[in-house]
């Protein structure tokens, strides 16, 4: 059992979770997850490391409640147990320290697993250019701390009602047009906002890391089922990722992977972002 | 009672055919009494014992079967416990026509001695009485030792290790312990609660099971050392499924027979929705492959309702690698063999990725290979598409990396295997021992018990110096 020391809603079923978990919190580092499952009938799955606190044996996960499994998990309030956290698994990112400017994209939820990169980037000394895109307004999280952990913060909301109006492609491409050069372009969140970043950035030529998110069972390489293609080569998202470079990734592939047990569980994959581009064809 | 001179096994009772195809209960039903002292009676109890070499962890066996004759079926089993710590898992999924009845005399006119059925039975035996387990342990010896993975090697080198004396750590990447024959081999075949039954004898032993510990991430073998273990041994299996590498292996309804069997056995697929582990239904499955993994993702997949299963493999019915009873098995229940076929691409639709079909090519054997196995020719213009809507790949898996990942120092083969010297287990590394499935690949239960018996041996000469 892994003790839930804090809980807190962070937006509408948006939760966050500090666990006591010290020989994970030991090891982690920014990029990695872990596996979870809340009961004895429960199913395995993987949720990205947020945050860590090694002094305080800690790590942090933060996650929307979108079908069986994180629902259940979100019933779970401070003082109860998580059955089985199983970490750190996944390949931990790795920075070129040459690196001078950074934008790092936080799609909804992927905010969350953008920061910790934005943190080690903005420790590292880099400049970091968060560009965090939401819904809405109320859907905003992690505002405090994405400014914290970069040179300029820009939030986007897709109504408009916070912050820029319109998606995180279109205040990253306003960056590149006003001249800033970017070496490197970390996109974290829905598949298509990776997908559509990464078709931004390949003209350019700047290296784009994507973080995929899988269906996976075991995390150590052993189902194979969080296989993708990557650069036209079978990788797996636990031990090969799940850092891969956008440029290389079948996001196409990635996605009907990911809507295989659509109907059996509920799965919000509800992009705008998808809708408008589908909409322009 | 009279010896037994029929030349045939006394006849496991099985569930019907047709009723087991769509149960997960276990098909063979086991010995009763009688069939047991009947069966036992068949053994002529050589002199010279040619069934003993040829078990890997050396059970005496005519000793075990002279109890059995006698109706002392608890002291049956006391016997082979002395050398096997598992017995109901190794009398259930043994191959014994290639080890210890191969060498059977009785098998020169007839069929051997039922050494796996008599070795289940005095098991289940033990189970019935309460009598599971070992008894008068030494006294703790103070030495610490840590066995990473809790299949059948690294189980196998923790008993023996506990007998000895030793204080014994296993580390389990996974929520419970077993290994493989908790996530690959099927209820059917081996009940879940039989293998917790014998991982309970364990830890009754003193032997410590840490679960949720993924070795390589959590902690290092470095670190294992630091902790104060003198001496480690990695039984990580062989975890690493292999893909053919054909076009259209990414589709959704494709499946390494790894993670096809683990959704199934290991979360417990087949109960969903009582069960939060989702499976989706097919209609007509192929699985790639001839070996027992192959047999058992086919018949969980007959079960899981599909109308029509298919063994595709390239080679004959006679290089197939799977144990005679479980092709046996798996044709009683419907499995359709297309024996002698390779498949060369995998359809699908492209917007949802449902799988739509499978192209083939029809085989034929030439010259043997370096195997020593007739190498498989395609024929030409024999190119067929089989209309099926999963495909399953059960071609093989090679070791977990992730502990050669974080241990430059440990020797590993090109393809992943640890690189140990076969006599004591022992790995580039001074007291780091390794056995099972991790060193060979992927192989059978018992020869990665042998392995961690070995170990076991090894790692007590080399504690006590």
């Amino acid at each position: 059992m892994f003790k839930i020391l804090e809980k807190r809603e962070l937006a509408e079923n948006i939760v966050k979770m500090v666990i006591d978990a010290p020989l994970i919190a030991k090891k982690a580092q920014s990029g990695q997850f872990v596996v979870l499952r809340t009961h004895d009938k429960g199913e395995r799955f993987p949720l990205t490391i947020a945050d860590y606190d090694r002094d305080k044996g800690t790590v942090t996960i933060i996650f929307a409640q979108v079908g069986k499994s994180t629902e259940h998990l979100g019933t779970l309030n401070e003082g109860d147990g998580i059955l089985d956290v199983v970490g750190p698994l996944g390949v931990a990112s790795h920075f070129d320290p040459a690196i001078k400017k950074v934008a790092v994209i936080g799609g909804g939820l992927g905010c969350a697993i953008a920061l910790p990169q934005a943190k080690t980037l903005h420790g590292m000394g880099v400049s970091v250019d968060m560009i965090a895109g939401f819904r809405t307004k109320d859907l905003v999280i992690l505002e405090e701390e994405m400014k914290a952990a970069s040179a300029n913060l820009y939030i986007a909301t897709d109504d408009g009602s916070y912050g820029i109006h319109g998606f995180v492609t279109k205040v990253l491409q306003d960056r590149m047009d006003e001249g800033v050069n970017y070496d490197l372009v970390v996109a974290i969140g829905p598949i298509p906002m990776m997908k559509f970043v990464s078709e931004l950035t390949r003209p350019k030529g700047i290296k784009t890391l994507v973080s995929m998110n899988p269906v996976m069972i075991d995390g150590t390489g052993m189902c194979g089922g969080c296989r993708l293609t990557v650069g036209g080569k079978t990788k797996f998202a636990c031990i090969d990722g799940p850092d891969f470079d956008g440029h290389e990734v079948d996001f196409d592939g990635a996605m009907r992977r990911l809507s295989m047990y659509d109907g059996m569980k509920e799965r919000s994959e509800d992009c705008n972002l998808v809708k408008q581009a589908e909409g322009k064809k | 009672m009279e010896r037994n001179m029929s030349n045939e096994k006394t006849k496991m009772p099985e569930l019907d055919a047709q009723a087991r195809s769509k149960s997960f209960d276990e098909v063979a039903l086991g010995y009763t009494r009688e069939m047991a002292m009947s069966e036992a009676n068949r053994c002529l109890e050589c002199k010279n014992k040619p069934c003993v070499p040829g078990c890997p962890v050396n059970v005496d066996i005519p000793g075990f079967i002279h109890e059995v004759k006698e109706g002392n079926f608890l002291a049956g089993y006391k016997k082979i416990i002395e050398t096997n710590g598992l017995p109901a898992v190794c009398g259930r999924v043994c191959p014994q026509e290639s080890q210890c009845e191969k060498t059977c005399v009785r098998g020169i006119k007839g069929e051997p001695v039922g050494i796996g059925r008599l070795e289940r039975f005095v098991a289940d035996f033990a189970i019935s009485q309460g009598e599971l387990g070992v008894r008068d342990l030494p006294e703790k010896n103070g030495h610490k030792v840590a066995v990473v993975g809790s299949g059948p090697a690294g189980l196998t080198c923790a008993s023996d290790l506990a007998k000895k004396g030793y204080e014994v750590t296993v580390f389990e990447a996974f929520h419970t312990a077993g290994g493989v024959l908790k996530y690959g081999i099927p209820q059917f075949r081996l009940p879940k609660e039989i293998v917790d039954l014998e991982i309970n004898v364990l830890k009754e032993m003193g032997v410590e099971i840490k679960l949720d510990m993924v070795i390589g991430k959590i902690l290092t073998i470095d670190e294992l050392k630091e902790d104060g273990y003198e001496a480690i041994f990695i039984g990580s299996g062989a975890g690493l499924p292999s893909f053919m590498n054909i076009p259209g292996e990414n589709y959704n309804d494709v499946y390494s027979a790894n993670e096809f069997l683990t959704r199934s056995n290991l979360m417990y697929a087949y109960l969903y929705p009582e069960y939060d582990t989702p499976m989706k239904k097919y209609g007509r499955v192929a699985v790639i492959g001839g070996g027992n993994v192959a047999m058992d993702a086919a018949r969980v997949a007959k079960r899981l309702g599909a109308g029509e299963v298919y063994i595709v493999y390239r080679r004959s019915e006679a290089e197939m690698p799977a144990r005679v009873e479980e092709v046996h098995h798996a044709k009683e229940e419907g499995i359709e063999f297309h024996i002698l076929t390779n498949p060369t691409e995998i359809l699908g639709d492209d917007k949802t990725g449902a799988v739509t079909g499978m192209t083939c090519v029809k085989m034929e054997l030439g010259e043997p290979d370096d195997s020593g196995r007739r190498r498989p020719v395609v024929i030409e213009g024999s190119e067929y598409t089989l209309d099926v809507d999963a495909v399953i790949v059960a071609i093989g898996q090679s070791p977990n990396p992730l502990i050669k990942n974080s241990t430059p120092e440990l020797k590993t083969q090109s393809w992943g295997g640890i690189i140990t010297n076969e006599e004591t287990g022992e790995t580039s590394i001074p007291g780091v021992y390794a056995g099972g499935d991790a060193v060979t690949g992927a192989a059978t239960v018992i020869l990665a018990m042998g392995a961690g018996k070995t170990a076991a041996e090894s790692i007590d000469k080399y504690i006590q110096g």
